[in-house]
């Protein structure tokens, strides 16, 4: 499968010179599989190019929201497929307790917010995420709740030859007097275990994280913790903090890998970086 | 290793923090934790017991009524909220592993998570002291 990034930043898109080189635009990434499938995880600002870059041969996407915080769902309006009559747009979600996906999503969809509604978006199919494992194309992908506000899932994504967890919301380190906790009592675990690439929130510093906790992100240390907790092979941190501008990442991370000195890979996640795991 | 589902691992963490007591268990009953101050009230250390199934927790601390009587399993309130997916409150004397006999009051809830998923049981109980 090729794994490319086309938003990587947390919370609010940070376009401009000091972000140019790890993006500005918010939760966007695209799988391929060998048979063609496409998979889009999330619908930050990072879709919108995403969307003009796709082959016009494509029928289907498939998008599979982890949840609806704004960050995630901001650029799904505009994403091309989305007004294109004859490719299909399965949108992939979690419901809440008390409201299914559709009138989640369309409390965004809708005016005073957005002028169009989603029900005037042809070809689109809402899903609310199973319990069970399904299968897309040449995926097979499980889901699970984490640990974030709001009903929030990450994804396993396989292929006969290659796994990667998509976790860009999560804060496995709430409430835990000493993290990493064990294996069984750790949000996440089950999703990102021994997997070939964990895509990962890694928002703030440490010292953020302090002031921070509860707001549903990690710091750098203990996305890192948690990958080793996993056992994966390579970590690529996310979610950049908006305030966070280039040299900023590239010191925390730095300073993360110093201190952690971590047994896997681990490559910021970049806007435009892409990932063929075999 | 299976990870236990985000309600349970939530539940766990804010319960670690309050200072009342509380008893988690999975949907077979099986107990997956209390807190420090359960642990004054049962008198063990939750790493000394670790997991218990229903069937030893539930006669464990010889629970009686207020005459004396033991009390069955399924009438005790965290037995009837998970057979009966309600909840139930009961007032009664147990023994804790520390041999000090304690009259308690116990409210047990059913979890019911996202999707309805149903995740075991909470029971928050307290020393009657009057």
């Amino acid at each position: 499968m090729k794994v490319t990034l086309w938003g990587t930043r947390g919370s609010l898109a940070s376009p401009g010179p000091e972000t140019a080189r790890y993006g500005g635009n918010t939760s966007c990434v695209e799988v391929v599989g060998a048979d063609g499938t496409v998979l889009v995880l999330d619908a930050g600002t990072g879709i919108r190019r995403l969307g003009v870059a796709l082959p016009d041969s494509l029928r289907r996407v498939d998008i599979l929201l982890t949840h609806l915080h704004m960050d995630h769902i901001q650029g799904l309006a505009f994403f091309r497929p989305l007004r294109t009559p004859d490719v299909e747009v399965h949108i992939w979600g979690p419901a809440s307790t008390t409201l299914s996906l559709r009138a989640r999503l369309t409390r965004y969809l809708s005016p005073p917010l957005f002028p169009v509604f989603l029900r005037e978006m042809p070809s689109t199919f809402l899903h609310e995420i199973p319990s069970d494992d399904f299968e897309i194309g040449e995926f097979r992908i499980s889901c699970a709740l984490v640990c974030h506000p709001d009903p929030t899932v990450g994804y396993r994504i396989a292929t006969s030859k290659a796994v990667i967890t998509y976790l860009p919301d999560h804060e496995p380190a709430l409430g835990a007097r000493k993290f990493p906790l064990s294996r069984d009592w750790t949000s996440g675990y089950t999703l990102a275990a021994g997997v070939d690439l964990l895509i990962h929130d890694a928002q703030y510093s440490s010292q953020e994280y302090t002031e921070r906790i509860g707001f549903g992100h990690s710091s750098l240390p203990h996305a890192f913790e948690f990958a080793a907790l996993a056992g994966v092979k390579q970590l690529v941190p996310f979610h950049h903090d908006p305030a966070h501008n280039d040299d900023d990442v590239d010191r925390l991370i730095t300073e993360t890998i110093m201190s952690a000195r971590p047994s896997f890979a681990v490559t910021p996640g970049s806007e435009g970086a892409t990932f063929e795991l075999n | 290793m299976s990870q236990k589902e985000i309600e349970v691992i939530l539940a766990r963490q804010l319960v670690s923090y309050l200072a009342l007591p509380v008893f988690i268990v999975d949907p077979q009953g099986t107990l997956l934790f209390y807190n420090e101050p359960a642990e004054s009230v049962l008198g063990r250390r939750f790493e000394e017991t670790g997991e218990m199934r229903i069937d030893e927790w539930s006669t464990i601390f010889k629970p009686t009524d207020e005459d004396g009587r033991p009390i069955k399993p399924d009438a005790l309130p965290l037995v009837i909220a998970l057979s009966e997916r309600r909840p139930a409150h009961g007032r009664f004397w147990i023994r804790g592993l520390d041999g000090v006999l304690r009259h308690i009051e116990v409210t047990a809830v059913p979890i019911i998570g996202q999707a309805e998923r149903y995740l075991g049981g909470i029971a928050i109980f307290w020393e009657v002291t009057a």
